[in-house]
């Protein structure tokens, strides 16, 4: 009988295990969910915005860390409240919590209540003997039973270890203490032997980093099962700063330590420079330093400081770095393609073109070689989405270069039958995508971001555009033999025209997969209400970094069975979990609810009469004005950067990338600005109201009355708690006034063809996305003048732009289709009020969607207590209700409520 | 004291089948569950199986016989709900410690009977921690994944009381099953350590049975085979192993697995196939034992049984087929990388 072997690896788990091999590279330890080294992970946490917290960690992995540092030590904190709450929280994201955790921190009872939440087994860092040896047994026990490998800071009574001798001495020590006394394996002590900055001028220090490299040497010599971690920014924190030559340091500090033995190292896994690529100069300074050679007096020091200002100095210009022109020309491609240069695309496509025999060459050779390249780079986290899209642009330029000569290829194979042999016509092009924004919705940044991205990924990309019927979409999948479907959506009515298309699929037997994506769409909903509708595959794909990975493994034979088949084992797991939760929803009827609304003192309160009623008209608005207002967040994550603006722009991993988009961005809004491009017009009326029911009221328009029809919230609530309706702030029983607004803006088609001519997919994007964002600035900017002048119900108001976008202002402006009044068709009431396409300029789609996609509409709440709320379900009860309100049929009123009904 | 260890180097031991398919086909009804002792107690109590060690011994102790009668070496304690945290359902909470000493009781008298009919196969008892109806990886609320429904200290203590049951009522092993959430079995664990630290008992040794939920390969909380084995061999138990929620063809990937990577040896009971339309398992004593006899001869386990839907029948079966072979080798742990 076969007999096992089993060696005595450190072995760790997340969801996944994790075993550290003789052959396992360094491991990276993600460091930047800890508050102690990440200023921006600190005020997540101390802000309590866990969500954007979690984004972090996500980052972390997906820039290859295998391992994550949580640390939560920080005097403001609740460090065990703040543990369990982000651990837990992280157990349910599986893209994270798929690897191990390293619960840090200088308190024990805080490592116990992380211990207390991880269901893998964890790196505990650390444990030390600074307070004796009791104490150390004592945890150290306590960090076996919960199963968790330790991490030995060498540390002791007397002090930190400094000395190489030093930190042997203690390591062995506690050796002793963990293998003899507490039980421990050899293989799951982790030690820390302090790495201490050096270049500090102090001469004592100038050793440190050579005495951790020996230790490191000696304690594997003697303990060869146990591993050696550090925390590697400590070395460079002389030059902190300078990021530049930081990176240096650490590289080179890192090429040594790992030869030495070191194992696993906490580092900013997005942000090491490869050993090879330091330049020479730099390089031959770092080695002096950290190996304390040609060093007495400070001498290597006093050198690599002198380098690093210049660095400094230099930084500030930027020098433009053309020693890359000097390669050869496959080089000079990659570089242009990696980097995003188009400037001499077009020259070296055609140097490229003479050297190959035939012009497809050059897109097989040397153009799909940078791609590739790029697609794996954004696949580990070391590019950034707008960079892609660069290199997408210059991929572009290059084929348009090379098609003419393609083309005369195949019209001279026709005309000459003895070419013929060598035809092409068998060879199997790439695969081909399908892409459309589905019937009834306008808006598709995301769609062509995705585009884009698969584009770079080699695939041929058929994008019918936006408002693409059912029936379109389908006969050109079947027309071009597509091998992909992808749909997006933006609002909520698009999701049943997926679920429309997916039992379409089904009816006409088809069998390629379908992806789903945009804004409204989500795994639960694809999982619950799309996926049963078709059997050959649905999935929900996040974003466009994620959207490569799954065509990839859709387009692979093998991987597309096993990706089906774990996506329908997830999905039916959405679906019952789904089940599940809703017969755990708590519902009161609804008569109930709206016997509990909002309790506003009215007695005191005087509604303001706006400066006029009826409607007016701001054209030709000025861009100018609008665009101090944009907040820039949304305008990042449209590009798949998450990040609080401005901060964002100085984040470590992506701070870069990002200030370049947001200079291009900048540059692209000035010239929008001077020249005109774009025109906004806003719709803005107040009118008086009453309210005759509790959810309804009644608009007097001239001689016309329209009654706005409002939901409530229907979900039990604590007692107290109210169950919100928008028309609870309005006026029970005097006259009270409510406005409306739209605003749009225009004239950006021409501008996309041009940019569509031009191959630039980048500018074309950023374009849309500020559209957008002037809209919404547009809406917030008119917000401020219908509070301050035309209805004036706040006369002062001295608020900053950041306290605008934390709605911190008086009132509200809710958008029908959004969560406090979840009906689009009241849209329809709206435009009417404010004068129809005609003096709005828009144009509802059969989704209600906005056309122009860059608009934005509402309605004007003054009372000081009006605020946003989301609704939550609803139950039939208020349906059937509504129902009747509205004069619609059950069914109708079902389809436009969908989102909101269990 | 039989040595357990030297018997699993010895042959493939064999834990019994389901307790609650057996308990079934009594047909009891809600004044057999409350008997004398509850019978006025405030909320109906049919469904608490783990009570009938107190109110029907009589009932417990025959199952036990019957499958100690079909070959089992081991007999699982009537304690899968009996901690003070899944009592709380019947309000029974306060009975929790009573409950384990009263099934530990049972279960021991039976072997015990049996053991003294025949010294040269000695028949154990395993005191079954079953995996709580709260668990401490997963939000019952979908809209805040990070609450938690219990806390890993209350888990803890309600596994320890119960631990504290099942010694005092003079089990051998302590069996922590069908784990589906590893952190649940995790604080078992910590429980058991604590136990017997505190008391200076001699530790009893830890059997361990994770749950792979469905063709995902992974446990509901979501760990993967070995990232479950990883995260609970600090437990240093005797086995590790598969039960409940697939039949045994559909467990045979994972046993194979496990087989190749675990230190201690191997346990698997697996259901009497999947449920059919109607909730039943209708995979036939031989079917069960035919799958397992071909588990014994690759070498993949040492200690095999049944789960929900077994009987004796299937446990006699899968007695006699894995008796031809030889047990699963411990694997070589080698000192050196």
């Amino acid at each position: 009988m076969y007999q096992h072997h089993i060696k005595p690896f450190l072995r760790l788990s997340g969801l996944e295990p994790l075993i550290i091999r003789p052959e396992t590279n360094f491991v990276n330890v993600g460091e930047r969910t800890n508050v102690t080294g990440s200023k921006k992970f600190a005020r997540l946490i101390r802000e309590g915005q866990f969500e954007e917290a979690l984004s972090v960690a996500r980052q972390q992995v997906e820039s290859g860390a295998q391992i994550l540092d949580v640390n939560m030590d920080d005097a403001l904190l609740d460090g065990v409240v703040a543990m369990t709450t982000f651990l837990n929280l992280l157990q349910a994201e599986p893209d994270i919590a798929k690897i191990p955790i390293m619960i840090d921190s200088s308190k024990f009872e805080i490592i116990e209540a992380g211990l207390k939440c991880v269901q893998g087994k964890c790196i505990v860092n650390s444990i030390s003997m600074k307070e004796g040896e009791e104490k150390f047994i004592e945890q150290a026990r306590i960090c076996k039973n919960f199963g968790a490998s330790v991490i030995v800071m060498a540390f002791d009574e007397i002090g930190q270890a400094d000395t190489k001798a030093r930190k042997v001495e203690i390591c062995h020590r506690a050796y002793n203490i963990l293998t003899q006394q507490v039980g421990f394996v050899p293989e799951e002590i982790i030690f820390d032997p302090n790495i201490f900055a050096i270049a500090t001028g102090i001469e004592e220090h100038n050793n440190y980093a050579v005495d951790f490299i020996e230790a490191t040497r000696e304690i594997k010599q003697l303990m060869p099962l146990t591993k050696v971690s550090g925390g590697v920014s400590n070395v460079s924190f002389s030059f902190r700063g300078n990021d530049h030559v930081r990176e240096a340091i650490h590289s080179v500090f890192l090429y040594h330590a790992i030869k030495a033995g070191m194992d696993m190292g906490i580092v900013n896994a997005g942000q090491l420079v490869i050993y090879d690529d330091i330049e020479p100069t730099l390089k031959q300074l770092c080695e002096e330093v950290i190996l304390n050679i040609n060093n007495d007096e400070n001498a290597a020091t006093e050198k690599l400081i002198a380098f690093a200002e210049t660095v400094k100095a230099k930084g500030k210009e930027a020098v433009k770095d053309e020693t890359w022109r000097k390669e050869n020309v496959q080089k000079r491609i990659e570089h242009a393609l990696i980097h995003g240069i188009t400037e001499y695309i077009d020259a070296d496509t055609e140097e490229a073109r003479l050297q190959y025999s035939k012009p497809l060459d050059v897109i097989e050779g040397p153009l799909m070689d940078g791609m590739n390249i790029v697609g794996d780079l954004f696949g580990a986290g070391k590019m950034f989405l707008p960079q892609v899209v660069k290199s997408a642009r210059v991929m572009k330029k290059a084929v348009a270069v090379l098609t003419p000569y393609i083309e005369q290829e195949k019209e001279d194979k026709r005309n000459n039958p003895l070419l013929q042999g060598a035809a092409d016509s068998n060879e199997k092009g790439p695969a081909k995508i399908l892409l459309a924004t589905v019937k009834g919705d306008v808006h598709d940044i995301g769609k062509n971001i995705v585009g884009v991205v698969l584009g770079c990924n080699g695939y041929e990309i058929i994008d019918l555009g936006v408002m693409v019927p059912s029936d379109k979409i389908l006969a050109e999948a079947q027309k071009h033999k597509v091998d992909i479907i992808g749909l997006s959506g933006l609002i909520t009515p698009s999701l049943d025209e997926m679920v429309h298309i997916a039992k379409e699929m089904t009816r006409l037997q088809m069998n390629i997969p379908l992806l789903i994506g945009g804004a409204t769409t989500s795994r639960m909903h694809t999982a619950v209400k799309i996926a049963p509708e078709y059997q050959h595959g649905v999935l929900h794909v996040l974003d466009a970094s994620r959207s490569v990975t799954v065509a990839g493994s859709l387009l692979n034979k093998d991987q597309k069975i096993q990706l089906l088949s774990d996506v329908t084992t997830e999905y039916n797991q959405l679906s019952k979990d789904f089940a599940n939760k809703k017969s755990h929803k708590q519902f009161i009827s609804f008569s109930e609810a709206q016997q509990q609304p909002m309790l506003i003192e009215w007695d005191h309160y005087h509604p303001v009469h706006p400066t006029f009623t009826g409607t007016q008209k701001l054209n030709n608005y000025s861009l100018q004005e609008i665009a101090e207002y944009i907040d820039w967040q949304p305008f990042f994550i449209a590009w798949e950067m998450h990040g609080k603006f401005p901060a964002i722009l100085s984040d470590a991993l992506i701070g870069q990338e990002a200030t370049k988009l947001y200079n291009d961005a900048h540059a692209l809004l000035q010239k929008i600005i001077l020249e005109n491009w774009l025109t906004a017009t806003a719709v803005i009326g107040f009118w008086e109201v009453n309210k005759i029911a509790p959810d309804t009221i009644q608009v007097e328009n001239f001689s016309t009355n329209i009654r706005l029809e409002f939901l409530r919230q229907q979900a039990k609530k604590s007692a107290g708690q109210p169950n919100l309706s928008l028309a609870d702030f309005i006026h029970p029983t005097k006259k009270d006034y409510i406005g409306a607004f739209s605003v749009t803006i225009d004239g950006i088609e021409q501008h996309i063809k041009r940019f569509e001519a031009n191959l630039d997919d980048y500018n074309k994007i950023i374009l849309q996305a500020l559209a957008d964002r002037l809209a919404e600035a547009f809406a917030e900017f008119l917000h401020k003048k219908v509070r301050t002048e035309y209805w004036g119900y706040v006369p002062t108001e001295d608020l900053s732009n950041e306290a605008l976008i934390a709605e911190k202002y008086q009132g509200i402006r809710p958008a029908p289709g959004y969560p406090a009044c979840p009906d689009h068709t009241e849209k329809y009431k709206l435009f009417e009020l404010l004068g129809g396409k005609e003096t709005t300029g828009i144009t509802l789609t059969e989704s209600l969607a906005m056309y122009p996609a860059s608009s934005v509409c509402g309605w004007y709440f003054a009372h000081p207590e009006s605020k946003y709320f989301g609704l939550g379900k609803i139950d039939s009860d208020q349906l059937s209700d509504y129902a009747k309100r509205k004069e619609m049929s059950i069914t109708e009123a079902t389809k436009w409520l969908r989102p909101i009904l269990e | 004291m039989y040595n357990i260890k030297e018997i699993l180097e010895q042959r493939i031991m064999i834990i019994d089948g389901a307790m609650g398919t057996m308990i079934q086909r009594h047909k009891l009804e809600e004044a057999d569950y409350r008997g004398e002792r509850f019978k006025n107690w405030h909320k109906d109590v049919k469904g608490n199986n783990d009570l009938l060690s107190i109110t029907q011994p009589d009932i417990i102790i025959g199952i036990h016989k019957q499958y100690l009668e079909a070959g089992a070496d081991i007999i699982e304690t009537n304690t899968f709900s009996s901690t003070s945290i899944a009592q709380a359902d019947y309000d029974m909470q306060a009975l929790a410690y009573e409950l384990n000493v009263a099934s530990a009781k049972c279960a021991r008298a039976a072997a015990d009977e049996y053991t003294k009919q025949n010294p040269d196969k000695p028949r154990f008892v395993a005191g079954a921690v079953g995996p709580l109806n709260k668990t401490l990886s997963l939000s019952p609320d979908v809209n805040n994944p990070g609450y938690r429904a219990v806390t890993f200290d209350e888990v803890a203590i309600a596994y320890e009381e119960q631990i504290k049951g099942l010694v005092d009522g003079g089990v051998d092993i302590i069996l922590i099953e069908t784990i589906f959430d590893t952190l649940n079995a995790k604080a078992a664990i910590y429980a058991v350590k604590h136990f017997f630290s505190k008391t200076d008992l001699p530790e009893l040794p830890i059997m361990i049975s994770g749950t792979i939920t469905d063709a995902s390969g992974r446990t509901l909380s979501g760990q993967t085979l070995e990232a479950f084995y990883i995260s609970v061999v600090h437990a240093n138990p005797i086995s590790i192993g598969l039960n409940c929620a697939l039949g045994a063809q559909e467990m045979r990937p994972h046993i194979e697995e496990l087989s190749s990577i675990a230190k201690c040896y191997t346990s698997a009971y697996p259901n009497a196939g999947l449920p059919n339309a109607f909730g039943e398992y209708d995979e036939q004593p031989h079917e069960t034992a035919h799958i397992i006899e071909e588990w014994a001869k690759e070498g993949f386990v040492n200690i095999v049984g049944g789960c929900c839907g077994t009987t004796p029948e299937h446990i006699k079966h899968i007695a006699q087929e894995v008796s031809r072979f030889a047990p699963r080798k411990l694997p070589i742990t080698s000192k050196s990388l």
